[in-house]
């Protein structure tokens, strides 16, 4: 029996969708109910949805022998686990986002909104920027429109959401997509069942 | 019974035998090390937090976050060594949660390394694996291969550190797009692919070609697949996703997991050029234990605090109790002896010293 962690919402959908292709149904999952883990004996899969950042904890703890995560997570947590495969879905791009005339004083600290603060921290470390750094958990976009910060690090997916507020993507800084995480003592002691998936995965990405 | 010692200390004693059974002496070093140490070695190190204090003459000092450089830095020069320890270090072990103290076990070989010295360390380390828990498994690799097949590529050293954090992770798509060409991302790729018993998947690993440097490490790995299966282990297993950090490890590396433990319990390799920056002939070669993981290894957790609570007030016989108590103990029970009954614990049963007599509750 795999327990695999998947991400709450739309990317969790989308990949319970492969799975469900892969051979991996558990038609309970879908159903509305207030039940936290699902389980298909007959295909020896266990699911359970998690919020989408904590899905490597899980993993990383084992309590998920695998997982599906952003790689916005991977990067920011880096969590001790195989990164089997790109599911090459929910894909999207890491950003420094700004006003669409942005100009950056280089004589100033940079002050930066993120839910990333150790992307951010990263990207501008290895370009030798003096940053600050304002985490925030959410609707980061008012940051620099209400002057609380100068830019943002943050996902753009269409860059509608930028637009309409008059911001833009100013630089890219990594493209991210789903990936297939493995806990790295599960992938030992149940070689062949998550081999097995990954290269029933692999097929459909 | 209950209570019985936990994993750790279970493993600690047994490790402990094992290791002397084969000549290791055990090893005490000292809790405080100079700092300078590990700021010119700090990349040997698993965590680069050191926690470092002011001695009473000004020198800044560290706590031991490793207790390896210590053994090589006291080792003389064409000493041949053979020790284990068992230490408390001091480290971060995940980003943000502060200095922890850890409790580690583990075992050097210095000196003249020959074929079967490394064929015995990783032996030790496998049996260390077999002493902690029934179900394990020891995966073994040789840096070499990996190296030797980025070795002659021109790269920068954050992309070669980048190419190797991702034959680490498995990552195949990140070894596509990080490596500068499309064979050598393709050697990467099928040797981390490579996983299983190590006689046979070295020999898969055979049929992929590879430079020199890469065959010759190899061929280094199938003299010691030969001495392993001298000492009937079962439970090794090729994998050259296991990389330490290439800087220091150049050899045969391994790393151990336990069923029950969510990750990797022990970890070593070779590490002569350790050795060689220190000024030292010769060959190293260890591995330790993260005896902290164990913890949560257990068949079960005891149900009962004690097998017996027996309630004495404070005018009841305290002789009587004490003799109560004492028979208990010997007929092989564990025995709580108190006034009241505590809360938030458990007991098989309940007896109470009261007017002169025993009775149970």
């Amino acid at each position: 029996m795999l327990n695999v962690a998947l991400p709450k919402g739309r990317l969790g959908e989308k990949a319970y969708d492969i799975m469900a292709r892969a051979g991996y149904e558990c038609p309970s999952l879908l159903e509305p109910n207030r039940k936290l883990t699902f389980e298909n004996p007959a295909t020896g899969v266990r699911y359970f949805w998690a919020k989408p950042s904590d899905v490597p904890i899980y993993v990383e703890r084992g309590v998920a022998d695998v997982g599906i995560a952003g790689k916005d997570i991977l990067l920011e947590y880096e969590p001790e686990v195989y990164e089997l495969l790109d599911l090459n879905i929910g894909k999207c791009r890491m950003c420094v986002a700004g006003p669409a005339d942005f100009r950056d004083d280089p004589s100033r600290t940079l002050r930066v909104a993120t839910k990333f603060p150790h992307i951010a921290k990263t990207y501008y470390s290895a370009r030798g920027r003096e940053i600050s750094i304002i985490k925030l958990g959410g609707s980061i976009e008012i940051a620099p429109i209400l002057g609380l910060s100068d830019v943002i690090v943050d996902i753009v997916e269409t860059g509608s959401t930028l637009l309409e507020n008059d911001l833009a993507p100013l630089r890219e800084i990594f493209p991210i997509s789903a990936r297939f995480i493995a806990n790295t003592a599960s992938y030992k002691f149940q070689y062949a069942e998550i081999r097995d998936m990954v290269e029933k995965l692999a097929k459909l990405v | 019974m209950s209570g019985p010692m936990n994993t750790p200390e279970r493993a600690a004693s047994a490790l402990r035998q094992l290791y002397a059974g084969y000549g290791y002496a055990p090893f005490k070093v000292q809790k405080f090390e100079r700092y300078d140490l590990y700021a010119e070695f700090r990349r040997f190190l698993e965590s680069e937090q050191i926690l470092t204090f002011t001695d009473t003459d000004g020198r800044l000092m560290a706590m031991k976050p490793d207790v390896t450089l210590s053994i090589v830095k006291d080792t003389a020069a064409g000493d041949m060594r053979k020790v284990f320890y068992h230490e408390n270090v001091y480290r971060e072990q995940r980003r943000g949660e502060g200095f922890k103290e850890i409790a580690q076990m583990g075992l050097e070989c210095l000196g003249e390394l020959d074929a079967y010295a490394v064929g015995e360390v990783v032996m030790l380390a496998a049996r260390s694996l077999q002493a902690i828990a029934e179900r394990c498994i020891l995966d073994v690799s040789h840096a070499g291969v990996v190296s030797g097949v980025v070795e002659d590529r021109v790269m920068t050293d954050e992309q070669r550190a980048a190419i190797f954090a991702a034959v680490g992770a498995k990552n195949i798509p990140a070894l596509r797009q990080l490596c500068p060409d499309d064979a050598t991302a393709e050697t990467l790729a099928a040797l981390v692919s490579l996983y299983g018993p190590l006689a046979e998947t070295l020999e898969q690993a055979n049929t992929i070609p590879l430079p020199r440097p890469s065959r010759e490490a190899l061929a280094e790995l199938e003299t010691l697949s030969r001495q392993l299966s001298v000492y009937g282990l079962d439970f090794v297993n090729l994998d050259f996703s296991v990389v330490n950090d290439v800087d220091y490890y150049n050899d045969v590396v391994f790393r151990g997991f336990v069923a029950g433990a969510a990750q990797g319990v022990l970890s070593g390799g070779r590490y002569d050029r350790l050795l060689q920056r220190m000024g030292k002939p010769g060959g190293a070669m260890g591995f330790a234990v993260y005896l902290d993981r164990l913890e949560r290894v257990q068949e079960a957790t005891a149900d009962f605090d004690a097998d017996v609570l027996l309630l004495c007030a404070s005018d009841a016989d305290a002789a009587l109790a004490a003799q109560t108590a004492e028979k208990l103990r010997v007929g092989g029970e564990t025995v709580r002896v108190q006034q009241s009954a505590p809360a938030h614990m458990r007991f098989r049963r309940v007896l109470e010293v009261k007017n002169g007599e025993v009775t149970a509750c």
